[in-house]
């Protein structure tokens, strides 16, 4: 993915960093609880939640398993309304294409509608490179491009932040990327959103380009849709010229008639409301150029795989492909309350990230290799998905491939890969503890060795035992243990 | 009424008290408890993380030991989750991995016949009041395993609400899980810390005098926790309450439970 996580602390250090941080876990706290005890309550209120999120996981499923046939028919249906498509197999690819579209048409600048699938390949640094600046024009995303900083949440990429900290980010960037923010600038958020919308007017109504992504695409009409809560995004989808949309090939559902189960499913787990604010769909060319459609005088649409092909490959793997970034399990998940969301070194943090972000990178990093632990299997993020991803299925399966090694598909082709570099130790434990558990006769003698040395249970234990003890007390051995009061009290029966 | 208890190889070695409290408690009840002396562990801590091969074995003897008994019970929502959750996938795997149908048959063999205790007591037994007497103010957390993964519901509450002497108080953010997530807690300690914290902070904050709880894992991270922290709450295993008459509590009240 982008450059900017390549070389990231494998996840406990880099949570460590975030554990510590007194106002970050207030920030985080105060914001996911608020949002899951909404969406608790939003998705209270439909009596039949159980078979939309059925539905939903059934039409994806239906998708990716003939995800071949949907595509080529969206191609079919987009070229036919007049856009272009473009076949991106990777993050070189796609930036390379995306830059080449926006140099012919002569314009150095371009406004951003918020979009994850640029932010994975990272579109921005390539324009930047190209010499072509790339305006994020979502309010978080702005916040985040201003402050030089990465998004830490799918849907609130500002989440890590308060009122305080964005109104000195205002203050001191804007006007180094446009029209400055307004004298005596306070941190009520009224005043805040007044400043973003004044900066980012000057850049609507001056842009020629927009770059978006899409949260579905129709494979029957070849239509685009876009959820966005602000409107920034319609402005991009509307007033410029040419519409650059990067969509991941996972995006595409049969039907227009779908998106009546995620219109209902999508807003309400991710930002708690009945109805999605602005929902904009475009299909194909715009009246413009005389077309029947309603899009933009010219449409290009990069199709990403990045990955997205061999994860299908993998069939405990691929659910994750069901996502719709809503981002309810980063909201309800406990490690990503503590943690953070730049600790999973990724664009796509907390739960969904810790199984994504390994299938489309590989797990060969030292990061890639430890989000897969980065979760207490609790079952949270599970409950909460409205297309029933069972993430603790798809994080068991990936620790076997970190700690076991095993089949994988990379660039289409099966390989067997080794397990990850540094559990030699743990491998060990793990099976000297089996070979343990499996003779009772040893675990019995083991057992009695533990009772006997019960008074000399040491406070601190050396080595990765410290991680235990460094901030609990270990348990206290008992006389002896259950099986021989079973043998002396109840010995007699069997 | 016969049943089998699968104590478990953390209650067996470090938490025996929940093991006789089980027996105790199922005696009571009418129902004579068989303790296969050939069981020990059931690979949950092996297939959690990663090691699905190690965990093989341990499903072998755990379903081998425990073959024949009409109803197993275990006083961990964990260890169950594992057998029945996870058994049937162990199974699939190594037979889609062309090494037969072995290990898909002692799953499918054992996985209707395991309990967590509470489901055994509520749903087997049909018994919400054991005929326990604790005279002390309560407050229980849920295990994600048990709560989640096998549903328990309201059981265990059910349970504690029927003790006499008992007062129950509900304990803030219950439904958050404590940190200890098996090898998570040593993997990820600062985090696993953090929740420790977060959910003590909540337990001492209603005032109880007992903190509650369904697995001895969980426990151990919440109760080494405590201890380090100085805080008088003091952790114990539901099973232990639900043992507790009017004669064993005036043995018991006062000391540590552990």
């Amino acid at each position: 993915m982008t450059a900017t996580h390549l070389g990231m602390p494998a996840f406990p250090a880099a949570a460590r960093e975030a554990v510590r941080d007194d106002v970050l876990r207030a920030n985080l706290r105060r914001a996911t609880h608020t949002i899951r005890d909404k969406r608790a309550r939003a998705v209270t209120e439909l009596a039949d939640w159980d078979r939309l999120r059925a539905a939903g996981k059934a039409v994806k499923d239906h998708t990716l398993r003939h995800l071949d046939h949907y595509l080529l028919r969206l191609e079919a249906a987009v070229t036919a309304a007049g856009g272009t498509v473009h076949w991106a197999a990777d993050a070189t690819e796609a930036n390379r294409i995306v830059t080449e579209l926006v140099r012919a048409t002569g314009e150095r600048e371009v406004v951003k509608v918020k979009s994850m699938a640029t932010q994975e390949i990272g579109l921005n640094e390539a324009l930047e490179a190209a010499g072509i600046a790339a305006y994020e024009t979502d309010l978080a995303e702005l916040i985040v491009q201003l402050g030089h900083d990465r998004p830490s949440h799918i849907l609130v990429p500002a989440i890590h932040r308060n009122r305080a900290e964005i109104r000195d980010v205002f203050r001191t960037e804007m006007g180094r990327w446009g029209r400055p923010a307004p004298d005596g600038l306070g941190d009520d958020p009224r005043e805040l959103a007044e400043a973003a919308r004044l900066h980012l007017r000057e850049k609507f109504l001056r842009a020629k380009v927009a770059v978006s992504g899409a949260n579905f695409m129709v494979a029957e009409t070849g239509t685009m849709v876009v959820f966005e809560s602000e409107g920034n995004g319609r402005m991009c989808l509307t007033l410029p010229e040419t519409l650059i949309s990067v969509v991941g090939i996972e995006k595409v559902v049969p039907t227009f008639r779908d998106l009546e189960i995620f219109l209902q499913t999508l807003p309400r787990s991710s930002t708690a409301e009945r109805m999605n604010p602005y929902t904009t769909m475009w299909t194909g060319l715009g009246p413009s150029k005389g077309a029947d459609g309603d899009g933009p005088a010219a449409f290009h649409l990069v199709l990403l795989d990045n990955g997205r092909t061999d994860t299908l490959a993998d069939e405990v793997g691929r659910q994750a492909l069901r996502c719709i970034r809503c981002s309810a399990c980063l909201n309800v998940c406990p490690v990503y309350e503590r943690a953070g969301g730049h600790a999973y070194g990724s664009v796509y943090p907390g739960p969904i990230g810790a199984i994504l972000s390994p299938q489309l990178r590989g797990t060969g990093s030292g990061i890639d290799a430890s989000l897969p632990y980065a979760s207490t299997l609790c079952g949270a993020c599970y409950e909460v998905c409205p297309v029933a991803i069972d993430i603790p299925e798809v994080l068991l399966h990936l620790r076997e491939r970190v700690a076991q090694g095993g089949p994988v598909t990379r660039e289409g082709i099966r390989v067997r890969i080794r397990p990850a570099r540094g559990h030699t130790a743990e491998r060990a434990a793990m099976r000297a503890a089996r070979l343990l558990l499996e003779r009772p006769g040893a675990l019995r003698a083991g057992e009695r060795l533990l009772s006997r040395a019960r008074r000399l249970r040491p406070r601190r234990l050396p080595g990765p035992g410290s991680a235990w003890t460094d901030s609990r007390e270990l348990p206290r051995p008992p006389r002896e243990p259950f099986r021989d009061w079973w043998a002396r009290e109840r010995g007699g029966r069997a | 009424m016969r049943a089998a208890l699968f104590v478990t190889c953390v209650n067996d070695a470090l938490y025996p008290r929940t093991g006789v409290a089980v027996v105790r408690l199922l005696e009571r009840l009418g129902v004579a408890v068989d303790f296969p002396a050939a069981q020990s562990c059931c690979g949950q801590p092996q297939y959690n993380t990663g090691y699905r091969y190690e965990s093989e074995p341990l499903l072998r003897r755990t379903a081998e030991a425990l073959a024949g008994h009409p109803y197993v019970v275990a006083p961990s929502g964990s260890c169950v989750a594992m057998i029945r959750e996870h058994y049937p996938r162990i199974g699939a795997r190594a037979a889609a991995e062309g090494r037969g149908t072995e290990l898909a048959d002692l799953a499918a063999g054992l996985v209707p016949r395991v309990y967590e205790l509470t489901e055994f007591l509520v749903d087997v037994l049909g018994v919400t009041d054991v005929g326990a007497h604790f005279p002390h103010t309560v407050t229980y957390h849920p295990s994600c395993h048990g709560l989640r993964a096998l549903g328990l519901g309201d059981r265990p509450r059910r349970l504690l609400a029927a003790v006499r002497g008992l007062d129950l108080i509900e304990l803030p953010g219950a439904e958050e899980c404590c940190g200890f997530g098996g090898t998570f807690a040593v993997k990820n300690p600062d985090v696993s810390a953090a929740m420790g914290a977060d959910k003590i902070r909540a337990a001492r904050a209603t005032g109880a005098e007992v903190l509650c709880g369904a697995d001895n894992s969980c426990l151990a991270h919440l109760d080494g926790t405590l201890r380090r922290a100085g805080a008088p709450l003091r952790t114990l295993h539901l099973a232990e309450i639900l043992a507790s008459t009017d004669t064993t509590a005036t043995a018991t009240e006062g000391k540590h439970p552990r």
